[in-house]
């Protein structure tokens, strides 16, 4: 234990943005701005089926007769859409059957952060689906996978492999009318990730994909679709880290789950995406869509995130329990320093009798960031015995901080019951003091306490997950105590 | 989206405050005008609230605002006696009493009483033409009309209500009582305005009844504005029992200087639509601010009770406790806000809100929400929808009383959280009585709470027991 202590310690004592690096790939990008034109362009250039264009043009049509959404506890200053890059992908696409044929500046890339491409994770038993940027140009284990007739392949892939089962299942859950950023990505999503577990398959592997922002200046439209057949299981992973770059990025991703009867998803995301200098100059604005749909009885859903990055975040993980008894769980760990923002939550829409749904969110702020837990629990007038319990709480760590929670409850039956709790306090002087007192300092206290506060989050990860979400943890709140 | 009959009526607003100038104007201030006119201009910028506003979202003031209403800018009701229409029941309750009749104080015997100790309590527009310096000093100070749109347009209109002034240092003894009747024969619009001062070390228990006599259409836009100067204490009580066809929006302005203490209790037992706003400022440290609310609906009413305090300096306490039992196809929201800034360190902040459905058309929204900038604080908030707890039930079951009488039991005991909260006795007596009648369905609108009414056809309450 204390050889761990240790270890975060010494993470803590790196004081800058580890992952700050920028990788020099020729890029293939599409001129600034966005127009029918640019979508044109980019539904050309991955050559996608007619269905794909016709989709993405009827959002952006739709896109343009939005407003930006306002109501979030954020601010910035407004983003000129027009100034965008909409497309950037590395210029050679070759594909690879191992990994010695891969260009040695991007392996370099991902042996910095970690990302287990190498033997060693792949006898760890994880498949990897490397984004760089918006085009796949890695993927591990598809062999293995290919066996139980899992599919788990970059977004352009299954539209030209598998067409009909992305337009069954496009836009079924985060449908283009849903919000500005949902048109705006669904109009213009560069690439993403595509899984589909067949009928009664444990996925055999975890499913893991690592996002990368990399060109200046490229908004980045990832697009993930997930679709478990009855009696399904998988469990999928995403982490981002992100380069230095002083403008700020937008990235406005899609993600889409569906389980079917007795189907289970866990989805796993850490998100560690640049936020900003201290001044909080640059950092990505991170303004996503997520939402899954238990279509079926008995169907899973659980959303687990940590998140540390990112100068706004904008993320609401949501779920719709349509089939009779699913289940629904939200586990967040939000942690904001400097001048980070973050307005993150979810939404559990009760539609199906006996659904269940558990949320716990551990909101962490420090510096001058402000962090919101914003969430909604739902249940319709059928969701007879809808059982919810919230939990929300806030942990303050200087005087010049905010934390903010606005659940919202509507409830719509007699026999649902719905609780929510919610704390905000700052670090327990008492905890702090026995830290102290035992020798060990003040960053590395907080780190410590503030893993423990986090630990019923952390602790719904997979292992691989939980470990680097720890020193995330430590590394984000560096320099927080006031 | 704003409706048609909503702009209409907006606009029939802004060309009477043209027409009526001369009456609305009255004896008032060149300030209390400024104010006027400001708010009217705020009122014109943002016209009625409609749902797409986050205070309004559950809240839909448009299908009410469809009707032909009156309007009266001149006090007709002065001369009435009032004591013929009703009289008030509480026993041992000594109460000075006021009353306003559509809107209008009501002249028992001068339109302004100063006490022994200086205490005036009268008529607003009286006060404004007698003592034009306290008037001056406070009114629109507390009142955010460019935060709450219905505030903004009972501004533009102010003419008459409500008005104490407690001197430093005076205890009255006696709580005022305040009751608020509406009586038409037609739809009327009634927008009274209260001006409640508490100056340093005073000490005032206001109880305040809102009924109407009879079933016709009402729709009443009250504002309060009342100030805790230092060392203050005050205790405010708001009884709604109202009838089915009649809207309220009252928009309470709570100003709290170092060391007032301020408890409020707003109980709700029949209305056809409420909204209750509480928007209170804590200006100054070492504040207590407390408060509770019962709401019992049934059928298709609708109550919506939005609670914002504002925690501006250190080492106050703030609580929140609304409770509801909601029958038929009643709904009700709460939407509760603590704002903790920056400086106000030590602040204790608590919000709760209770609701219980009886059936599966009831609905409930809450919204208890907290904004925090100070890191020294103690902050916490609990919400709940749901059913009785079986197991309490299943022990009174076990102990041999029959369902139903269990579950009148449980209800009476979830409602009496709040009802205990009262503390004039007598007060508390008849109101834990009045829930009691209301849960057992013996409780009709004009089995009023304080005064019984003459109306002829007396509407009865059933609160369906099969259910219970």
């Amino acid at each position: 234990m204390s050889d761990k202590n240790d270890h975060i310690l010494e993470e803590v004592s790196n004081a800058e943005y580890k992952y700050g690096f920028y990788t020099d790939i020729e890029m293939d990008q599409a001129p600034p701005g966005l127009t029918e034109d640019t979508i044109r362009f980019i539904s050309a250039k991955k050559n996608e089926p007619d269905f794909m264009l016709a989709f993405r043009l009827k959002a952006f049509r739709h896109w343009k007769t939005l407003k930006e959404p306002d109501w979030a506890h954020v601010e910035y200053p407004p983003i000129n859409y027009q100034d965008l890059i909409y497309y950037s992908a590395p210029r050679k696409r070759p594909k690879y059957d191992s990994l010695d044929e891969v260009d040695p500046e991007l392996l370099e890339t991902f042996e910095k952060l970690g990302i287990p491409l190498d033997e060693q994770k792949m006898l760890a038993g994880v498949a990897v689906d490397a984004v760089m940027d918006s085009v796949s140009v890695g993927s591990t284990f598809k062999k293995t996978l290919a066996e139980h007739g899992v599919i788990f392949c970059s977004f352009s892939e299954a539209l030209q492999k598998y067409p009909d089962l992305i337009k069954k299942y496009m836009g079924s859950v985060v449908p283009y009318t849903d919000n500005f950023f949902a048109a705006l990505n669904s109009a213009v999503f560069s690439d993403g990730s595509f899984a589909y577990i067949p009928k009664g398959v444990r996925c055999p592997l975890e499913l893991s994909t690592y996002f990368r922002i990399n060109a200046a200046n490229t908004g980045q439209f990832e697009r993930t679709l997930i679709v478990a057949e009855e009696g399904s299981y998988v469990s999928y992973m995403e982490g981002c880290t992100a380069p230095i770059r002083d403008e700020n990025q937008l990235h406005a991703a899609i993600v889409e789950i569906i389980a079917h009867k007795d189907a289970e998803v866990k989805y796993a995301t850490v998100q560690n995406w640049w936020p900003g200098d201290k001044e909080g100059k640059g950092g990505v604005y991170n303004f996503v869509t997520k939402r899954g749909i238990c279509k079926g009885e008995n169907a899973k859903i659980s959303w687990t995130q940590v998140e540390t990055g990112s100068a706004i975040t904008w993320k609401y993980p949501s779920l719709i329990l349509q089939g009779d008894n699913s289940v629904g769980e939200f586990y967040s760990v939000a942690v904001t320093n400097n001048k980070q923002q973050a307005d993150t939550g979810t939404k559990m829409i009760h539609l199906g009798k006996n659904t269940r749904s558990t949320i716990i969110s551990k909101g962490i702020s420090g510096g001058q960031s402000n962090n919101s837990y914003r969430g909604l629990v739902k249940t319709s007038r059928k969701a007879e015995n809808a059982r919810n319990f919230s939990q929300c709480d806030s942990l303050l760590l200087g005087d010049q901080c905010g934390a903010h929670t606005f659940p919202y409850i509507d409830v719509g039956n007699r026999s649902s019951i719905v609780e929510h709790e919610a704390t905000t306090s700052k670090i327990s002087e008492d905890q702090l003091f026995y830290c102290l007192q035992r020798g060990i300092d003040m960053e590395g206290a907080i780190g410590l306490i503030v893993n423990g506060y986090a630990k019923d989050v952390l602790s719904k990860l997979p292992m691989e997950f939980a470990v680097e979400a720890q020193k995330l943890l430590s590394i984000s709140l560096e320099g927080s105590v006031g | 989206m704003e409706t048609t009959h909503t702009s209409l009526l907006k606009d029939k607003f802004l060309e009477l405050y043209q027409k009526e100038q001369e009456a609305i104007r009255g004896q008032a201030t060149p300030l209390v005008n400024r104010i006027r006119r400001n708010a009217l201009a705020r009122f014109r910028e943002n016209g009625f609230p409609t749902t797409r506003q986050e205070h309004w979202r559950f809240t839909d003031l448009s299908p009410l605002l469809n009707t032909e209403f009156a309007f009266d800018f001149s006090n007709q009701s002065r001369n009435i006696d009032v004591d013929k229409i009703f009289t008030c029941d509480v026993y041992d309750l000594d109460t000075f009493s006021i009353t306003l009749l559509n809107g209008w104080f009501v002249y028992k015997h001068a339109p302004l009483t100063r006490l022994a100790d200086g205490t005036i309590i009268g008529s607003l527009a009286k006060a404004m033409e007698i003592y034009p310096a306290i008037v001056d000093q406070y009114i629109g100070k507390a009142a955010k009309t460019d935060q709450y749109e219905m505030a903004a347009l009972n501004t533009a209109f102010l003419q008459d209500g409500l008005f104490i002034y407690v001197p430093d240092g005076v205890e009255v003894e006696k709580p005022v009582q305040l009751i608020n009747i509406v009586n038409a024969d037609h739809p009327v619009f009634l927008q009274p305005r209260h001006l409640v001062i508490a100056g340093k070390g005073a000490k005032l228990t206001l109880v305040h009844c809102d009924h109407s006599l009879t079933h016709n259409i009402s729709f009443t836009n009250t504002v309060m504005e009342l100030f805790a100067e230092q060392d203050a204490v005050v205790d405010h009580y708001k009884i709604q029992n109202k009838g089915r066809n009649s809207a309220l929006v009252t928009n309470n302005f709570f100003h709290q200087k170092r060391n007032s203490r301020l408890s409020s209790n707003i109980i709700t037992l029949n209305g056809g639509f409420t909204k209750n706003i509480m928007d209170v400022s804590i200006s100054q440290p070492d504040c207590v601010s407390e408060h509770y609310g019962l709401y019992l609906v049934d059928s298709n009413q609708h109550v919506d009770n939005l609670v914002n305090i504002d925690h501006m300096a250190a080492q106050s306490r703030s609580d929140q406790l609304y409770k509801g039992i909601l029958d038929d196809e009643a709904t009700a929201v709460f939407s509760g806000k603590v704002l903790v800034r920056r400086h106000a360190q030590q602040t204790q902040a608590f919000q709760n809100n209770k609701n219980i459905l009886l059936t599966d058309d009831a609905k409930a929204n809450t919204q208890p929400h907290l904004e925090i900038y100070a890191d020294d604080v103690k902050c916490s908030h609990g919400a709940t929808v749901g059913q009785l707890d079986p197991e309490a039930m299943f022990y009174l079951r076990s102990r041999g009383l029959c369902e139903r009488t269990a579950r009148q039991m449980m209800m009476i005991a979830f409602a009496n959280e709040v009802v205990q909260k009262i503390s004039i006795e007598a007060l508390q007596k008849r109101i834990q009585n009045m829930v009691e009648k209301r849960l057992k369905g013996e409780l009709s609108i004009c089995d009023q709470c304080v005064l019984h009414c003459n109306s002829k056809e007396p509407t009865t309450f059933n609160i369906d027991l099969s259910k219970l």
